[in-house]
């Protein structure tokens, strides 16, 4: 599928509300070199969002979208959550799961695109909360990776259940008081990418979504070595500014504090042998082209 | 048979199915009206009566038509067009069905998930769907059923729907030309089919199929 296959019937062209005939018109699809810095020039990378003013996760969902390498070929599988708010706006074909079952969900789809459409490139790509990911979804978190199905799962790691009030999470910190989390959470945070690479992930990240050439960079890696090699993790600190007590343009200051070195959303990478052999491979092929462009 | 009559509401917040009323679907062949099944050709008539008598007739086409997907889409979306000329009816597209938040702009587009506020903003009176995937056309017209005093008419591709108060069912743009047909009949104007372009090749004579046939001939 491609720009050429979203054509408006001629008949109704002029009927269509204007944001469909700009998703025809200015799509990035099928552009060479899309990335981040589309964003705020094509509607269908989250034009408006439907989260709190200043939300990092509206940020880091649009870095995602701008970052796929193929979107018209790519499925998003979402959980309860605040992104479950985002997905309407979303130009990329995307299922909502039941809350934790996105990886159970994402395993099917993908094994039933790779039989439907054996020819063609498929990604799936995961994009849950903390809650979905670590907390009501661990089994079929883990369960995949176990079975090293070949998708990449996003955590947007907020640290709590955001859209329910604030309650405690397996994923955030130790003493952590929320506003349904009154005592302060007891336990460390659940270490994941460490639990992602013992469980057979070829690609781990633990960052946080203030770089957009970082988070483009990572989301790229992290789809074409879930496409070649096997499951790829990557664990996004979106803040839930509300429930942190942070007024809205402190969202982007959180994660540059959070990102700090020895802090816990310091950038953390996992690549195994294999997939550091892809990613040198596939550097050296973009670097071939990009000479014979010039040399062109 | 049930004494069930599928007619314009408010019926009730929560609407009960057509089909759970005892409410069946059309062989083909055949319509329903009202959930009383008809001949089709009574049913296009007493639809073309409907759309005309409207003050507000509406078509609403869905992302089946809307969209250039096949030669099959390209060809109902024209006969869709000559239809809402002959009337003439407003169309108001329904491009997908995600449901949209804070709000669509029920000026320009209709949403399965609260179609009704299509209808009310717009004060349509009979609208026909054309080009829904059925399970979100079913969902559209029990809502409008429930909320509203509209006459809904479904010219399905599939088997039809119990709850639109008129439904065709195996809709192709031969029949959607045919209510056309009716509509200029019960007008006493003449109905011109509209030329396929697209097989007008060398000669200028060979056409597709019958649904388009060449102005020339008056067909």
């Amino acid at each position: 599928m491609s720009k050429e296959k979203i054509q408006i019937c001629p008949e109704f062209y002029d009927i269509m509300p204007p944001e469909y005939r700009d998703l025809v018109e200015q799509a990035t699809y099928g552009k060479e070199g899309r990335g981040w810095k589309d964003i705020g020039q094509s509607k269908e990378l989250i034009e408006d969002h439907s989260l709190c003013a200043g939300c990092p996760e509206s940020m880091a969902f649009r870095y995602i979208l701008a970052s796929l390498p193929n979107p018209e070929d790519t499925v998003m599988v979402g959980s309860t959550g605040c992104t479950s708010l985002v997905f309407p706006h979303v130009a990329v074909h995307n299922i909502h799961s039941l809350f934790g079952n996105q990886n159970a969900v994402a395993s099917g789809l993908k094994r039933a695109l790779s039989v439907r459409f054996p020819g063609r490139i498929k990604d799936v790509v995961v994009l849950a909360g903390d809650g979905a990911t670590v907390d009501i979804g661990l089994d079929m978190t883990l369960q995949a990776w176990f079975r090293q199905e070949k998708f990449t799962t996003i955590c947007f790691d907020n640290e709590l259940y955001a859209n329910t009030g604030g309650q405690e999470s397996g994923l955030m910190r130790k003493g952590f008081v929320a506003k349904m989390a009154p005592v302060g959470k007891k336990f460390e945070k659940v270490r994941l990418p460490e639990i992602a690479r013992e469980s057979g992930c070829a690609y781990v990240v633990n960052c946080t979504v203030s770089k957009p050439n970082l988070v483009e960079k990572v989301i790229r890696n992290a789809v074409l070595i879930a496409r070649e090699i096997g499951p790829t993790y990557l664990q996004l600190y979106t803040p839930c500014i509300l429930e942190i007590g942070k007024n809205s343009m402190e969202g982007l200051q959180e994660m540059r504090d959070s990102e700090k070195p020895g802090e816990r959303f310091r950038y953390y990478e996992y690549v195994t042998d294999s997939a550091k052999q892809f990613l040198a491979e596939l550097e050296a092929k973009e670097k071939q082209t990009a000479a014979a462009a010039i040399e062109g | 048979m049930t004494d069930y009559r599928v007619v314009p509401g408010p019926e009730a917040y929560f609407t009960p199915s057509a089909a759970r009323m005892g409410v069946v679907l059309p062989e083909p062949g055949e319509a329903h009206i009202e959930g009383v099944i008809v001949p089709e050709e009574k049913a296009m008539e007493y639809a073309a009566r409907k759309l005309l008598d409207a003050k507000n007739p509406t078509l609403h086409p869905g992302p089946l038509v809307l969209w250039n997907w096949n030669e099959k889409a390209a060809k109902k979306a024209k006969a869709i067009k000559v239809l809402a000329e002959c009337i003439p009816a407003r169309i108001i597209p329904m491009p997908d069905y995600r449901p949209k938040y804070p709000k669509i702009n029920p000026d320009v587009e209709i949403n399965p998930n609260h179609p009704n506020l299509t209808i009310w903003h717009n004060k349509e009176d009979v609208c026909l769907f054309v080009g829904v995937h059925c399970h979100q056309a079913n969902l559209s017209l029990k809502i409008i059923r429930g909320g509203t005093d509209c006459f809904t008419i479904a010219m399905c591709a599939q088997a039809g729907h119990e709850d639109a108060m008129l439904s065709f069912r195996d809709a192709t743009a031969e029949k959607i030309l045919r209510l056309a047909e009716w509509v200029s009949k019960l007008k006493g104007v003449p109905f011109v089919r509209p030329v396929d372009e697209k097989a007008r090749g060398d000669g200028g004579d060979r056409y597709s199929d019958n649904v388009f046939v060449k102005l020339a001939d008056g067909g």
